[in-house]
Order: C-alpha cells, then structure tokens, then sequence
C-alpha cells in the first residue's frame, strides 16, 4: 500500500517499485526505440500515436486496476466495449433527435447507461450473492457479447455528421510539431479520447489515493476480514469497485467509437487480457490491495510500445507481435515474483 | 443406514444438487418443447457403418473435448485455487505438434500415430509445466501465469505449422473422431469414459486426491503434514496436460484438419464454467470430478437446445449467459443459505400444525 505521511522517509512500497520499474522499463524501451529504429521514434507524435490508439485500452486498464486491487476480476469489459460500439452507432444512425447535435450527449448517455447496467448486475451478483467474480464477469462477457450480435451481426458505420466531425476534431499543438519534406509544418495531433482517457487516469488516482472509498478499496482488498473488522461496509465498497469499473467500461466503448466509429462485433476482442496484462505489469497484484493506476497507465504504454517497435521491425506479422507481447508479460511477471520474495526475505531478516 | 453415514452421503450429494436440478430442468423443457428431441435412431453414415443418431447422442458426443478438459481443470482448480486460461491455446500446441511429427514422418500409420500422439503429449506436458512452476515456485496467481501462453500460444501454434493449416486424412483419425467401424457409439464418449476411468483409478490406488484437497485447502499446514505443495501443483498440471492433449486429438480427428485459430477455441471459459456449475470452488480445496463432468454435459446440452429453438449460433452466447446467471445465482451461499432457513421454517410449522391436528 502507498506510504502515508509519517513514512516519507521509509524506503518504497512494493507497490511503487513494480511502479518504478515498469516506468524505467518503459523509459529504456523508448529510447531504445529511438536510437536503433529511429524515425517516427523521433517525433514526438509517436507517444501520441499510441496514446490516441490505446485510449480505450487505458480506461478499461483502470477499470480492472480498480476492480483488481479491490481483490475481484471484470473480464466483461471488452464485451461492454463491443456492445457499447454497436448501440451507440446504431442509436446515433437513428431519426429524430438522435440525428441531431443533441444525440451525441444522449448516445454517451446511453454508453455511460450500458456500462453502469453491466456494473450494477456484476456488483450486485458479486457482492451481495457472494458469486465468484471470474464467473460473473464471464457470464457479463458472454451476455456483452451475445447482445451485440442480436443488434446487428454485420458491421454499422456510423453516418451521424456531427459525430464524425467529433471524430475528426483533434487538439493541435504546434511547437511539438515536425516540418514534412516539403517544408509544411506539421503540429502534433491529439485527439479528444486521450483527454478523457488521461483525465479517467487522474481522476481514478485521486479516487484511490485520497478518497474513502479508494483506501476502502484497498483495505478490502488487502484483507477482507480485517477490512470487515475495522466498520468498513465491505459488500458495499465491492460493490461500487464494480459499478465504477462498468462505468469506465461504457466509457471506453464511447472512446472507441470516436477512434473509430464503427459498431462490429468483433471490436475489442481479447482486449480484457491486454488490460490485465497492462494492470499487472504496471504493479498490480491479482490478489488485492496492492496497485496503482498511474504504473496501468505506464502497462498500457509499454504493451503499445512493444507492438509498434515490431509493427515498424521486419517481423512485422501478427504472431510475432503477439509472442513478443507474451515473452514480455512472462518477464514482467518473473520479475515481479523475484522482486517480491527478495524484499520479502529481506525484511523478514 | 447409520445416521453418521447417511450424513456423509447427504453431505456428498448436496454439491451435486444444483447441477442435477439444472440437468432435470433442461430435459424437461426440452421434453415439454419437443417429446421426440431425445429420440435416438439409427442411421448408415458415408463409410456404411450403422451409427446412432439424435440430439442426446449428438450432446453426449460434442461435449466429449469440453469434459475431458473440464476434469483436467477441476484438478488444478483444486490445487491451485485459480484456473488454467491457456488450455485453448496449449492444446492448438499440441495438435501442432501432432500433425507437424505425422507429416515429418510421412504418413498415418499405428506407428507413426503413437509416436506423434505421445511426443503432442510430451511436449504439452512440457508446456504445462512451465505453467505449473510460474504457479508452484514463483507463486504467481494462475491466471497471470498462464495469461502468458494464452495470449501467445496460438502464435507458436501457427509457427510450429509453418503459416499453414495442414489436412489429414486417415481411416485412424476417422476411428476416433467419428466411430469405429462396427461400433455404432461415437468414439469420443469412450475417450472420455477412458479418461475418467484412469483419473478415477489414479485417485483409487493412491493418496493423490486427498493431497490435492489439502494443498487447496491450506498449503502451509498440507506442507507441514509432509505433502510437498510445489510437487502436487506441477503433479496437477501435468495431469490437465494429458487432458488437453487427447482432446486436441480428439478435436483435430473429428475436422480432418487442423486449424490454429478454431481448435478447442474458448474452450478454456467453457471448462471454467463446467467446473463451477458442477459445484466446485474456485477458489481451491474440495473438488468432485463428476460435478464437472456434468457441467460439461449442462453447457453442451444448453448449447445444443439453443440451436434447436433456432437461435442463431452467434447469439447463443447471450441466452447462455441468462442461463448461467440463474444457475449461479441458484448457487450461490446467500440464496441457499435462504433456501435453508425457509425449509427449515415450513418443516417447522408443519410439524407443529401436525402436531395440532395429531
């Protein structure tokens, strides 16, 4: 757990060295990058690039990070992101207000609606029917999923103007710019769904850390009876971990569409292991109480890093990428559990 | 019947509870939607063997991967206290390795097939081991640990094959894909029977389920009784191993083909849930094979009743999920707790009413 105020001065947590060490792997990766492939490496739209890319990724990751560090699994949240897509995109092809600039808030609206219907049942069966959560989140997966299918099978373009001058619209920032080759200045492009996705990271790190909810959270996590002992409603802290996650899952679904506004039902798939995989190597320990947004956002980066690097390599083929992306989850993981068990033994001297 | 005994039984049975109510739920709506759904009939099939034909028979034999493999992951659940999401990918490993061996070799004969199924089994089980020591020694939560192989597993698959997805024909693959030549039962069911009966006979004749039960349950105190938990674990993936690779086979016989991308896909969710529905916990500890068993044969019979209300198959997924939900829910310690307690309370009255009456 992070330290508090009287223990400034002790060395750091467990938490914030797996934090440190996924920030100085990800460092290292970078400016390796840099030196040998060179190129798009160089510019500074590169982060940006995989920022605007991995949004969504980064808001499902603090979702689980959440749900995680709260000792529970929400594997249901790529299928919300599916479901979430298809609704919105078919809502916003609709007549009548949807068509108009009213039916963008009303479609966020709604996304924001599905994700906290998900996260109120999968809350609800977990926390207060004591169901085990993998199986839950599993059956919310496969109803995610399912539903998206029985809107539409074939893929739903979204055609609403006004949406798709949202999806256009970018923040540009010259001075991180690059001059092309024929002499234009070409300013750094950001879109809108990086800003949200950065302001979920901020606003779940102040949610954890300064809340009451967030040390709830973490005391659940860490110890559920102790947590029981010391007045906390344990059924009810669980529960909101999960409503929250179901939130930033509808969310995402939306962030999605803005990158690429399309409803398929294929959208997404596998992305709940990537934001384990991202949870994990950023510090966050499955069996609860230990985690740490900020080092999940630093997972996610160090995930879409190791695909770009192959992307631009000559290996460029999906199953290298994704054998890469397995080798370095295992070396995360290896290093994470000799990490600990050294420290461990450490203090136990 | 002593009281003490009848106690164990009823103790026995109560995990099995649930599922069966599910299993007699599921037939019975199935008889009320169409009194011949489970009609079984006999039929001369391309090769002009007399096989049996129906819904039942076609359930019992589909389920055959997802059973073999649900046993497999009930083991580990028990040891480990978390489950094996790799089984799909390790398995498309294995059938890799198995076609990569009977192509090197030149041919399908009985030679060459037990050499290549024993070498899929030895290198699955390597696979798994390397699953079981993330587990066992580096003491990383299961689903991490194997997470590694699940996300890249299929990719080793592929390269293994050479970027291809190899055809198989052979009148061996065809005996245990489809049916013996003579035997009018799928061929399937009797891997499972034999699966089942050497995992039974291995629980028999030695302490292994006892140590299993008590790594799960708690491993230090297991360690300090002498069972050695890391050996137990490795022991359990090893097994699961075995079980992931005779469905693999199964599964590459029953296309003729073999497919990277769809062998055993999601089968690793499916045998999770088979091992819950059976009454398991999945946090480790008491484990009852047969649950799991029957779980497999609940999801199938669930899957095979959808398809026959003319549900498309790429919607299956979200009425099995209210399905699941309810059974779960039906499961779960609050509402038997209730369930209990109202029993209880209508016993009571009864009695006392009886008592009046009396």
């Amino acid at each position: 757990m992070s330290g508090k105020n009287n223990r400034r001065r002790e060395p750091l947590t467990d938490a914030q060295l797996l934090m440190t060490i996924s920030i100085g792997i990800f460092a290292a990766m970078y400016l390796a990058a840099m030196i040998f492939m060179g190129g798009g490496f160089l510019k500074a739209q590169q982060i940006f690039d995989l920022l605007n890319d991995n949004s969504y990724l980064i808001i499902i990751s603090c979702a689980l990070t959440i749900v995680m560090i709260g000792g529970g699994i929400n594997i249901s949240v790529g299928g919300v992101i599916s479901f979430t897509c298809m609704a919105c995109a078919i809502f916003l092809n609709g007549t009548g207000i949807a068509s108009g600039p009213m039916g963008i808030v009303l479609a966020l609206l709604l996304a924001l609606g599905i994700g906290l219907g998900f996260g109120l049942l999968m809350g609800f069966l977990v926390s207060y029917l004591q169901i085990q959560p993998f199986i839950v989140s599993l059956a919310g997966m496969f109803l995610a999923r399912g539903l998206t299918t029985i809107l539409s099978v074939n893929p739903v373009k979204v055609a609403h103007e006004g949406f798709l001058e949202l999806v256009k619209a970018k923040i540009k920032i010259p001075w991180l710019g690059y001059v092309a080759q024929n002499g234009n200045l070409i300013p750094a492009k950001i879109e809108i769904g990086t800003v949200v996705a950065i302001c979920v990271v901020i606003l779940m790190f102040v949610l954890l850390r300064h809340l009451r909810l967030g040390r709830n959270i973490y005391a659940l996590g860490g110890n559920r009876q102790s947590a029981l002992m010391l007045g906390i409603n344990v059924k009810r802290t669980c529960f909101y971990s999960y409503l929250i996650s179901g939130l930033l899952s509808g969310l995402a679904g939306f962030v999605f569409l803005m990158h690429k506004p399309a409803g398929n039902a294929s959208v997404a798939m596998r992305s709940e292991m990537d934001a384990i995989a991202a949870s994990i190597i950023g510090g966050t320990l499955l069996t609860g109480g230990v985690g740490n947004v900020i080092g999940t956002f630093f997972g996610v980066m160090i995930l879409a890093t190791i695909q770009k690097i192959i992307a631009l390599s000559p290996l460029n083929a999906s199953w290298w990428q994704e054998m890469a992306s397995g080798a370095m989850l295992g070396f995360f993981i290896i290093l994470q559990s000799v990490v600990l068990s050294h420290r461990g033994r450490k203090t136990k001297k | 019947m002593s009281n003490g005994f009848k106690k164990k039984m009823m103790s026995e049975l109560s995990q099995l509870v649930i599922p069966l109510i599910a299993l007699a739920i599921l037939i019975l709506f199935n008889l009320i939607r169409d009194p011949g759904f489970f009609g079984i009939g006999v039929a001369v099939n391309n090769d002009g063997n007399r096989v049996l034909t129906g819904n039942l028979i076609s359930i019992i034999d589909s389920a055959s991967e997802l059973a073999i493999i649900a046993m497999g992951m009930t083991l580990v659940t028990a040891a480990c206290g978390g489950q094996d999401i790799s089984v799909g990918a390790v398995g498309a490993i294995s059938g890799a390795v198995f076609v990569k061996m009977i192509q090197a070799m030149g041919g399908i004969n009985a030679g060459t097939f037990a050499v290549a199924l024993l070498l899929a089994i030895v290198v699955t089980i390597c696979f798994k081991l390397f699953n079981g020591t993330l587990v066992s020694v580096f003491r990383i939560q299961p689903m991490i640990a194997t997470l590694i192989l699940y996300s890249c597993g299929r990719s080793i698959a592929y390269w293994i094959n050479g970027d291809a997805t190899p055809q198989l024909t052979s009148p061996i693959l065809t005996a245990i894909g489809m049916t013996i030549p003579g035997i009018p039962v799928p061929t399937p069911i009797f891997c499972v029977l034999l699966v089942g009966l050497l995992l039974a006979l291995i629980f028999r004749f030695t302490n292994i389920s006892l140590y299993t039960q008590s790594v799960g349950i708690n491993q230090g105190a297991a360690r300090l009784n002498g069972i050695n938990p890391i050996v137990i674990k490795l022991l359990s993936f090893v097994l699961l191993g075995v079980c992931v690779s005779v469905a693999s086979l199964i599964g590459i016989s029953r296309l003729g083909q073999l497919n990277h991308k769809t062998l055993l896909v999601d089968i690793e969710m499916d045998a999770i849930l088979a091992v819950a529905i059976g009454g398991n916990n999945l946090g480790g500890g008491k484990f009852k094979l047969s649950g799991s068993i029957l779980g497999a044969y609940i999801i199938q019979m669930l899957t095979t009743t959808l398809y026959a209300m003319k549900v498309s198959p790429v919607n299956v997924k979200a009425y099995k999920a209210i399905v699941i939900i309810i059974i779960v829910i039906a499961g779960s310690p609050v509402v038997k707790e209730k369930v209990t307690a109202l029993w209880k309370k209508l016993r009571s009255s009864g009695a006392a009413i009886r008592k009046e009456v009396g």
